[in-house]
């Protein structure tokens, strides 16, 4: 059963799906029902799940963040969909100090299996309240579990997946993808929780991004490709936990890495890789490694500053190059 | 009034077991057996004991960081929580909460949790679960009046209230938050008031008064259940030590501490069962020796248990142990 569709729909038929086969799953969250969800991935679920487990929640997203892991500590498994990354800061005491603990601080008595998904990501000329990346400071916290599905059978996989792990995941769905269109065989064995995934073989450089920037490093393989430089690219899929020996094996063959993080680069994930790749493969190396990451500033308002700001396939073409060029 | 001598009995016995505990902590304290934030609940036992009397085995509790008492209450071992403060592995957080992280999943006692007003969205979620699951519990959510001002507390009271969730909120309001007496923090002191304002049925109480606090939780949890809405009791106390080991008492007078202690739960109790002449007396030194042996059993079950194994110090951060 495989066929083209959208990343939006793939989101939806897994919670359709959860809610058709486990009475436990519901979805709550701002607009999620008579509105259909901010970026329309609800869209027709409260038509036929109904208003108690299709929930619109009032604009408190501490409230209903932390509801969320009430329901979930009280034998639910909610899906609680914050509408981006930015407003989930207001949630973050929830999020970080309840949810991520509660398993720790009980000595294993308690359990949070709760789904929190959220939009992230720039491109939309959004400005400096909604466009950031920041699944990064959430990859910080032990506790959760930071997904990133970047195509959409990982939108449609990293659901169902989520739903079943005991623990607190938090899934980023770059907003620029919604549209996105894909296979999806919902047959296919699911690429478990914290395995990165090789989209492309090489030799010569290892690619190691996740998201958007997933296709923005494709793209940018195929044009080295035509210059004799083949690149492996890695999509992480989870950021934590990160799969530290798909990295390390590409890092052995290839001896070179270029990272594409969306993220600032400051205190990053892409910070946190190459930390790892300098403790684990530092003597397989045959340059420094590089990254391309967005810009430092608070996202601007006008296109081409903020297409200037983001990492961009000429960009990572430009870096590889260099990388390619060290002796 | 008719007071049922059993029954004061047993609310005297679970108050001087929390008082003599918390003494002991104190001790054991001074001693650096226990460390980290100790908060005594010495002053407000009234309140624990008397909303655990309402509760039923099937209702879930949430207290905060001042928690010792409510875990007593609600019948979790005095030696589970004395060995989780000397973090030891035979505690019931195995000696990874301490003082302000007690749990019990047997007893449906969800913490022990140390973020002011954190606790109030997580009381929504485990009512709104028990609703759509259709059963037939309430969720018990303590806090002190400092969450009053945290937007958390007004985003929960009026989910709760919107969404008519079984849950009692039960306000320790003991005119303090750390030094910030609650004239100095808050517009509208009078804090049912302010739970009024979110259409939810709440009254003030006298928090020294174990009786007069147990009634008010029996008849709001009935009243729960009959109209599946949450109800709100603010419990006027007052506590008679510091906030914390780490407290110079800067901002009260000795005079209003001394004011209060005048209206001492447990000698409230006792008056209380001498106006109502009913003829039989509390046999104090039969409780206290009853009490000193629990605690003096505590102690020695805490201080006698093991440290946890270092090379567990990873465990339970995922449930099954994920590769970083
Ligand atoms: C969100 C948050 N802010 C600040 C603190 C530090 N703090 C711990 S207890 C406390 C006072 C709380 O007072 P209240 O809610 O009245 O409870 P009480 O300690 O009097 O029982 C403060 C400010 C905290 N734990 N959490």
């Amino acid at each position: 059963m495989s066929g083209t569709i959208t990343y939006r729909e793939a989101v939806r038929a897994a919670i359709q799906e959860a809610m058709q086969n486990d009475e436990r799953v519901f979805l709550m969250g701002e607009d999620v029902g008579r509105y259909g969800g901010s970026y329309a991935v609800s869209k027709g679920l409260l038509e036929q799940f109904g208003g108690e487990r299709i929930i619109d929640t009032p604009l408190s997203e501490s409230g209903f963040t932390g509801a969320g892991i009430g329901a979930a500590l009280n034998g639910m498994r909610p899906i609680v969909e914050i509408m981006t990354v930015n407003f989930s800061l207001l949630a973050l005491d929830q999020i970080v100090n309840t949810a991520a603990t509660m398993r720790y601080m009980s000595g294993g008595q308690f359990n949070v299996p709760l789904v929190i998904r959220m939009a992230t990501g720039g491109g939309n000329q959004l400005g400096s309240q909604h466009s950031h990346s920041m699944e990064g400071w959430y990859a910080h916290v032990p506790g959760l579990k930071i997904l990133t599905p970047a195509t959409v059978q990982d939108a449609y996989d990293m659901l169902h997946l989520a739903l079943k792990d005991p623990d607190p995941v938090l899934i980023f769905e770059h907003a620029l993808l919604y549209n996105s269109k894909g296979e999806l065989d919902k047959q296919a064995v699911p690429i478990a929780i914290g395995k990165a995934s090789v989209h492309r073989q090489g030799k010569d450089i290892s690619i190691i991004t996740y998201g958007i920037s997933l296709f923005k490093s494709l793209e940018a393989a195929e044009i080295l490709s035509k210059e004799g430089i083949e690149a492996e690219v890695i999509d992480l899929r989870s950021l934590r936990p990160l799969d530290d020996e798909t990295i390390m094996a590409s890092v052995s063959k290839t001896h070179r890495v270029l990272i594409v993080d969306e993220g600032w680069k400051s205190g990053s994930v892409s910070a946190e890789i190459m930390a790892r790749i300098n403790e684990q493969a530092f003597y397989e190396l045959d340059a420094p490694m590089q990254r391309v990451c967005s810009i430092e500033v608070p996202f601007p308002y006008a296109r081409h500053l903020e297409q200037a700001a983001l990492p961009q396939v000429d960009k990572i073409v430009t870096a590889a190059q260099k990388l390619m060029e060290e002796l | 009034m008719q007071i049922d001598i059993n029954q004061a009995s047993s609310y005297y016995r679970q108050m001087l077991l929390i008082r003599r505990f918390e003494e002991k902590c104190m001790e054991l304290y001074s001693h650096e057996l226990i460390r980290g934030f100790l908060h005594l609940y010495i002053g407000e036992e009234a309140i624990a004991v008397g909303v655990m009397d309402a509760a039923g085995a099937e209702d879930a509790v949430i207290a905060t960081y001042r928690e010792h008492g409510h875990a007593l209450a609600r019948g979790i071992p005095a030696k589970a929580v004395m060995a989780e403060l000397l973090g030891k592995a035979e505690g019931c957080s195995r000696g990874r909460g301490g003082s302000m992280h007690i749990f019990d999943a047997k007893r449906r006692f969800y913490g022990g949790l140390a973020i002011v007003a954190g606790g109030l969205p997580l009381a929504v979620g485990m009512a709104l679960a028990d609703r759509m699951m259709k059963r037939d519990r309430v969720t018990i959510c303590f806090f002190g009046e400092g969450a009053v001002a945290e937007g958390e507390f007004h985003e929960s009271l009026n989910l709760a209230a919107l969404w008519r969730l079984p849950i009692l909120f039960v306000c320790e309001n003991n005119g303090y938050a750390m030094g910030t007496a609650l004239e100095r923090s808050e517009s509208e002191q009078n804090i049912a008031k302010k739970a009024s304002a979110y259409n939810i049925s709440a009254s003030q109480v006298d928090g020294m008064d174990v009786f007069a606090v147990a009634a008010s939780a029996k008849e709001a949890i009935a009243q729960i259940k009959e109209n599946s809405a949450p109800v709100f009791i603010e419990c006027l106390t007052y506590r008679f030590r510091a906030h914390s080991m780490f407290d110079a008492e800067l901002y009260r007078d000795k005079a209003e501490v001394e004011k209060w202690k005048q209206k001492d739960p447990l000698t409230l109790l006792k008056n209380q069962l001498e106006t109502a002449a009913s003829g039989s007396q509390l046999d104090e030194d039969a409780l206290e020796k009853e009490v000193a042996s629990v605690i003096g059993e505590a102690v020695a079950f805490a201080k006698n248990g093991t440290l946890e194994e270092v090379a567990d110090l990873e465990k339970f951060v995922y449930s099954e142990e994920v590769q970083q």
